[in-house]
């Protein structure tokens, strides 16, 4: 049978890259993350592996950029303020097609903001976030068990397109602790022919002087890498949708609200259900545009719940795309939703 | 009559036309650089990070696995890179304003892990690639696009000693500053620069050679005046030396 443990989503989340081959781990310490680095530090020694604390978030992803470009399973982690930090290094890595994998839990802002669970930096992760055209495959864990599964999950999309991958969780979910079911070490055989390292004359670089012959043929080939990813990589949960009126859209910790928020509301009448977008980018545009119409024959509403303001919703208006009306019910201070308030908003709206 | 070749290019440079402007010591410094991975015959087993300055295309003359950095972070880039590979010679080739000014951080950290790579410091007092404005190695009166009058410790403050600086730390294994302004010092500056990238094959640890470079464009100087000026000026502020060799023979 297979052993459940009880862990912390943080260190759940050190373990699951550890068992996906990451061996290199560089990142600078900042709050609501900081057992991720603990763990590493003790845990990578032990396979192998080395654990460089950085002299800040810059130089993290940069050493993750060096070591991405030998091939390397390579990660780094952080917080919000320090995720602003590493955009020109997301950018680089972007540029140069480089396979690293990057975990922001979320803490409040702007500015300093607090050590609170927050979803803030939604359009930072999901929009690019540095300079240039480019995309990063963003996925959004819910619970401690999905932190695992997406964590393995960033390591095989990061290599299958050789491009950054963001995990991005709020606060709240990389400090609970949930039980949860680890996968056995995975035996990585990375067969790469464009690291630098093996004497072939490789060049990483993301520089290409000339538009028209050079950097426009490699913005082409990015964006064609895009449009695959949009294809392949769309992941949702709906949750009692198939006979809802209105539907909230939520990810990360309110999700699980909206579930429990959804079951009571079930027990008044009201018919609610779930669409929880797994990968934020790509965006899963089609299948919520379809939830749409079916919430529009009832007259129902597209209910977005978030701890941020217009930034989840940003997208699922796009995809709503005008056919029903959309509500939204915000957090920013760092506390998190509690299913009155998320029953109440229903209720009082329906008046 | 029979012909002997007495020279020839070096193997570990290409045949493309370099972009540096007549004179520069850029490509001094690659064409030491591309003799000396021949000479170890190491062209498979070295990884240069190119930086963000004038040599940013690099990879483009010297034939080696390379990487580029983005601007100041090539300490960091090879500290990636040398721990995934720590059995091959991972070369930093950076500027004055990539290393000091942007990358001072990246580079005294680096320097301060000690980690087994070698730096090679191209300090020509100026910005070269960005149009010639202030670097953190202007001379006190210089005058660059950004210092017109000249530089003024009153608002710009002094020149930064990379070596002096790098000094302070206990982990740097072998620092060195020297020059390629004639044929004297640049036999000088290869000898140097073999004994940096030895230490490393050896695994003795963090080694940083800074040389004194001419940038003609950008001084306003034709490359014999500008080298004269490193032999009459540069070298008064920066003095060529050995700052530190754990390996000498006591
Ligand atoms: C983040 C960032 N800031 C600024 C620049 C513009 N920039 C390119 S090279 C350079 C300075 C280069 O000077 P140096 O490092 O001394 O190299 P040199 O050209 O003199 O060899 C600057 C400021 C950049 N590319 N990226
Ligand atoms: S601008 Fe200066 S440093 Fe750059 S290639 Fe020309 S002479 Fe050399
Ligand atoms: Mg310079």
């Amino acid at each position: 049978m297979e052993k459940v443990q009880l862990l912390k989503g943080n260190e759940a989340l050190a373990e699951a890259a550890v068992r996906a081959g990451c061996r290199y781990y560089f990142g600078y310490p900042i709050t609501p993350q900081n057992e991720i680095p603990a763990y590493m530090s003790k845990r990578l020694p032990e396979v192998g592996g080395v654990f460089i604390q950085a002299e800040s978030e810059t130089a993290s992803i940069n050493m993750v950029y060096g070591a991405c470009s030998c091939g390397a399973r390579a990660m780094t982690s952080s917080s919000s303020p320090g995720i602003s930090l590493m955009q020109e290094g997301l950018s680089y890595l972007a540029g140069a097609d480089l396979p690293a994998v990057v975990i922001n839990v979320m803490r409040g802002g702007p500015g300093l903001g607090n050590i609170s669970p927050s979803q803030a930096d939604y359009l930072q992760s999901v929009k690019g976030g540095g300079h240039g055209d480019y995309n990063l495959i963003v996925l959004a864990p819910y619970s401690v068990q999905e932190i695992v599964d997406l964590t393995i999950k960033c390591f095989d999309l990061a290599f299958k397109y050789r491009n950054p991958v963001m995990l991005i969780a709020d606060g709240m979910l990389g400090q609970m602790s949930e039980p949860v079911v680890l996968p056995k070490m995975i035996d990585v055989k990375d067969d790469l022919d464009w690291v630098v390292g093996n004497g072939n004359h490789a060049i990483i670089h993301s520089l290409y002087l000339n538009p028209e012959d050079m950097l426009e043929i490699h913005n082409a080939k990015l964006q064609k890498k895009y449009e695959a990813i949009k294809n392949e990589c769309i992941e949702f949960e709906k949750y009692l949708c198939d006979d809802a009126t209105s539907i909230f859209v939520s990810y990360g910790t309110p999700a699980r609200v909206c579930k429990a928020a959804i079951d009571e509301l079930r027990e008044k009448g009201i018919k609610v259900g779930l669409f929880r977008p797994i990968s934020l980018w790509p965006f899963p545009e089609k299948e919520l545009n379809e939830l749409a119409s079916q919430v529009a024959n009832h007259s129902g509403k597209v209910i977005v719940v978030e701890m941020a303001k217009n930034q989840l919703e940003q997208d699922v208006k796009l995809a709503v795309n005008g056919k029903c009306e959309i509500v939204a019910l915000n957090k920013l201070g760092g506390a998190i939703f509690n299913e009155t308030e998320i029953i109440d908003f229903v209720l009082k709206d329906r008046k | 009559m029979t012909q002997k070749t007495l020279y020839s290019k070096p193997k570990s440079l290409t045949d493309k036309v370099m972009h540096y402007c007549p004179g520069c010591s850029h490509s001094v410094v690659h064409k030491l650089l591309a003799e000396i991975i021949d000479e170890f015959d190491i062209q498979k087993d070295a990884i240069f990070i190119a930086p963000v300055g004038c040599a940013v295309l690099l990879y483009d003359y010297i034939d080696c696995d390379t990487v580029e950095a983005s601007h100041g972070r090539a300490a960091a880039v090879a500290t990636g890179i040398k721990r995934v590979k720590p059995n091959k010679q991972v070369i930093s080739y950076q500027g004055d304003g990539d290393l000091l000014a942007i990358g001072m951080g990246e580079t005294l950290h680096a320097a301060n892990r000690g980690e087994n790579i070698t730096v090679v410091f191209i300090n020509n007092a100026i910005y070269g690639m960005t149009g010639g404005q202030m670097a953190p190695t202007t001379l006190v009166g210089q005058k660059t696009a950004t210092t017109a009058a000249g530089r003024k410790p009153s608002n710009e403050g002094y020149p930064i000693g990379a070596c002096e600086l790098i000094n302070t730390l206990q982990a740097p294994y072998f620092i060195e500053r020297c020059k390629v302004n004639d044929s004297k010092s640049i036999i000088k500056t290869k000898n140097i620069l073999k004994k940096a990238l030895k230490y490393q094959m050896e695994d003795k640890g963090y080694s940083f050679v800074e040389i004194l470079s001419n940038c003609p464009t950008n001084w306003g100087l034709s490359p014999k005046d500008s080298n004269k000026w490193i032999e009459d000026i540069m070298q008064k502020n920066f003095p060529i030396g050995n700052f530190r060799d754990n390996g000498k023979e006591a």
